[in-house]
């Protein structure tokens, strides 16, 4: 995994959002055991209580779940990777959708201008 | 006991000058700490102390509840700013050297890290460059199984992917109830290794909090506060 953090947010909120994308990207597949907190914080060059601190907030969600001697693994709720994907989804098209009216196009403009990018990418 | 470091009023002064002026500070096991600040702003002095190479002029420190001597040097693996090494040695005999001198030094884990780095055991300190010679050290203060490791300027002298792997070593080498605590210039490379960070300014404490605190409160990198906080 490529991992990349942004100077002016907290490194764990960063590394939950990471994780997520690796699974919804399918890196880690349903049911798939996770390394060790040590081994992932090693990867990413991170602390590793901040790397707990992310893994104890995905598990909270319900994303990962702990088995009390074996480790972390990501959750078979593919339902759950599926919410999660229309969720980010969701959220980046809102966060264009935002841009585009700043560059003064309304909803009915910006989805002329995607269907004609749409053609073009083809 | 959760504390591993505790210093109340410390004061140091050489002379006329003083170095430390009343520095409180208290650190917790299982922490990576960062000492930041400027030149001359007492990081060096404060690690010292720690370490037992030093007395403060007032004030105390106690590292697991004692004063450092004997018992402390046990616990606290200390790398110096300058090398004490003997130039005519090869790695090996140093390894033997530590191995011999202190209890809680692992000579298996010092070699896994010598060959993860390339550096050939038999040759002497005398042929190697000054940024393998500092990879030599600080292998051999992190392979000692301590509690307390206290680092002043481990990665000045080393390459930016060494600097990687070295980091590394530090994050996957002290256990769970250990602290590390390192002084450094170089803040961007290290803060997303760092639980905490401590800003030492003339001698004083200027700020002691999270890393992820001040992101979250600041919206801004420890490398950017600091920028500010010690602007020329």
């Amino acid at each position: 995994m490529n991992w990349q953090f942004q100077a002016d947010r907290p490194i764990y909120t960063q590394l939950v959002e990471q994780i997520q994308m690796s699974i919804i990207a399918g890196t880690y597949q349903p049911g798939e055991k996770l390394p060790s907190v040590r081994d992932l914080a090693a990867e990413a060059a991170v602390n590793p209580n901040t790397m707990q601190k992310a893994l104890a907030e995905l598990e909270r969600s319900g994303l990962l779940y702990a088995q009390r001697t074996s480790g972390r693994f990501i959750t078979e709720d593919s339902k759950m990777i599926q919410e999660l994907k229309d969720e980010l989804a969701l959220q980046q098209i809102k966060e264009f959708l935002e841009k585009m009216k700043t560059l003064g196009f309304n909803s009915n403009e910006t989805i002329a201008m995607m269907q004609t990018a749409i053609k073009e990418m083809k | 006991m959760d504390t591993i470091l505790e210093a109340r009023n410390l004061i140091k002064s050489y002379g006329q000058h003083t170095a430390l002026s009343g520095v409180d500070l208290t650190l917790q096991r299982g922490r990576l700490i960062g000492l930041l600040g400027p030149n001359g702003s007492g990081k060096t002095t404060l690690i010292k102390i720690a370490a037992g190479l030093l007395t403060p002029t007032a004030g105390e420190i106690m590292i697991d509840g004692k004063a450092p001597g004997i018992e402390t040097k046990k616990i606290v693996s200390y790398l110096p700013e300058r090398s004490y090494l003997n130039d005519w040695m090869k790695v090996a005999d140093i390894i033997a050297f530590f191995k011999d001198f202190y209890e809680n030094f692992n000579s298996d884990k010092a070699y896994e890290m010598l060959k993860r780095l390339h550096i050939n055991p038999q040759d002497k300190l005398r042929t190697m460059s000054k940024g393998t010679k500092e990879k030599v050290q600080l292998i051999l203060v992190m392979s000692r199984e301590a509690d307390l490791y206290l680092l002043d300027e481990p990665i000045g002298g080393v390459d930016p992917a060494a600097r990687d792997y070295i980091l590394q070593t530090i994050i996957s080498n002290y256990k769970e109830d250990a602290s590390v605590m390192i002084s450094t210039h170089l803040i961007a490379d290290i803060e997303q290794v760092l639980d905490d960070v401590v800003f030492l300014n003339y001698g004083q404490i200027a700020l002691v909090s999270s890393v992820d605190e001040i992101r979250e409160e600041k919206g801004r990198s420890i490398d950017s506060l600091f920028r500010e906080v010690y602007k020329c």
